[in-house]
């Protein structure tokens, strides 16, 4: 059972994707976990071929429990490598013998639905309480995804819903006890520090418009696909803010996942990774956002894109914020802010004009950096976005 | 394309980007981005999907007309005749 995130001490599985007997790739999907972040897809890191499943389906085990044992491989193999996020003492992992914790009584141990079958966890839940075989019915997500409007659609509930959003694929009350959790160790354990940088857009703006007006809608670009490259190339030459907090002090990271925090309507928000966000294109980041925004939605978030991101990315410009002031996702070292791209009064050439500009904020852990060097990751941010063409 | 048509295809569309809301019960010169909670990635979502099937071009500048149901479906009308 990997760590998808430092208050993450627990996952029941909802689903195995591979069986014992099947041959498994690096990288491909073998089950489904339900975590308080919702269903999470775990990826193995290992070839070989399944030789014996050690959860079953409804039975919830604590992280680093083995999921799984690999022919050729002297031990159970984990379904992900070490998560990045050190471990807090109190979550020591018991040894893979030890009884797991008896099934979640909110997730049914027999699931109706066939092997391979993707579908939301709320669809599945639902799909169990009314008795149907998810293999009956039509999907209408994501790949095929049965989602709950298709279990309900088949049979209807007793009265209409309310107005309101209803999240597809999470439980928005585990996540917010989750984001309680790590909101509420980080303002205890992290002494943050907070900088606000204004940057002048025009030049990514002008450019943005250029782009995009020679290009089909599928292949735009968004503003914020250029806030997480130029937040990633900055990182390279300031690795003090990309990385992690633990026992041992701050272990900077090599690679930069920028998790880039999506919001979930109805409530609750996740930060995703997107892997080498500085090594990608800016068409390929545009590409993993949509991606990460679409499975957000749907609930079909993978493991490693939960437990590796090294730095986080938000904005809340959409919705009128102009400064962010934001807190850190232990065991992270900072987060960036992006607030709503505005025409402000800008002097230029000792004039005063009229340029499109955003606030940008950095939250900062005073135990690895301080203000200085964050006033220096502002500023090269800064001038990144001054040269768009090159990002 | 008539109005009525224009608001069917804007509806089932919209519903596959928001489909935790009922297009038909948010107010037609109400901002979808407040009243459904669409982002700027759900509008481009919107407008790739309008786009690929009504074969109309959307640029950019015109999202902002696209921003409430009376609007968007006033918009498709129009460009679909033009």
């Amino acid at each position: 059972m990997p760590s998808l995130g430092s208050d993450m001490e627990a996952g029941t599985l909802v689903e195995w994707l591979k069986m014992p007997g099947e041959a498994v790739h690096r990288g491909d999907i073998v089950a489904v976990v339900e975590t308080q972040k919702g269903a999470i897809e775990i990826e193995i890191f290992e070839d070989g071929v399944i030789e014996e499943q050690l959860v079953e389906v409804g039975q919830t085990v604590p992280v680093g429990a083995p999921l799984a044992r690999l022919k050729g491989t002297a031990a159970p193999a984990p379904a992900a490598p070490p998560s990045a996020a050190p471990m807090p003492a109190e979550q020591a992992v018991p040894p893979p013998a030890a009884p797991s914790a008896a099934p979640s009584a909110a997730m049914p141990r027999a699931m109706p639905a066939r092997e391979g079958v993707p579908a939301s966890p709320a669809a599945r839940k639902l799909a169990a309480e009314r008795g149907l075989d998810l293999a009956g019915l039509a999907g209408s997500g994501p790949g095929g995804a049965v989602v709950l409007a298709d279990v309900e659609a088949r049979t209807p509930p007793p009265q209409a819903a309310p107005r309101k959003a209803k999240p597809r694929g999470l439980d928005l009350d585990e996540m917010r006890k989750a984001i309680a959790a790590a909101m509420s160790r980080s303002k205890r354990e992290i002494p943050h520090y907070y900088l606000a940088h204004d940057v002048d857009l025009a030049a990514a703006t002008a450019w943005l418009e250029h782009t995009n007006a020679a290009r089909e809608p599928a292949a735009r670009l968004l503003m914020g696909a250029l806030f997480l490259k130029a937040v990633a190339l900055a990182l390279r030459k300031h690795e003090a803010f990309n990385g992690f907090y633990g026992a041992e002090g701050f272990t900077a990271s090599e690679g930069i996942h920028v998790g880039a925090a999506v919001s979930i309507r109805g409530g609750g928000l996740v930060a995703p990774a997107i892997h080498d966000t500085d090594r990608l294109k800016l068409d390929d980041i545009m590409a993993r956002m949509r991606d990460l925004v679409a499975r957000v939605r749907a609930g079909k978030l993978r493991s490693s894109e939960l437990s590796d991101p090294t730095v986080t990315v938000s904005s809340l410009g959409e919705r009128g914020v102009e400064g962010m002031f934001s807190i850190i996702y232990p065991p992270q070292v900072a987060i960036l802010g992006f607030g709503k791209v505005v025409q402000r009064p800008w002097p230029l050439d000792g004039e005063i004009v009229l340029r499109p500009a955003v606030t940008v904020t950095l939250a900062g852990d005073h135990r690895v950096s301080d203000g200085h060097r964050g006033a220096l990751l502002l500023n090269e941010i800064d001038r990144l976005l001054q040269e768009p063409e090159a990002l | 394309m008539t109005p009525d048509e224009a608001r069917a295809v804007f509806f089932e569309e919209l519903g596959n980007i928001a489909p935790e809301w009922d297009p038909a019960e948010i107010d037609p010169q109400e901002d979808i981005r407040e009243a459904m909670d669409i982002d700027s990635m759900d509008l481009l979502n919107l407008v790739i999907a309008l786009h690929q099937r009504l074969g109309i071009d959307i640029p950019e500048a015109d999202y902002g007309k696209m921003i409430t149901i009376d609007g968007a479906v006033t918009y498709l009308v129009a460009k679909s005749a033009g």
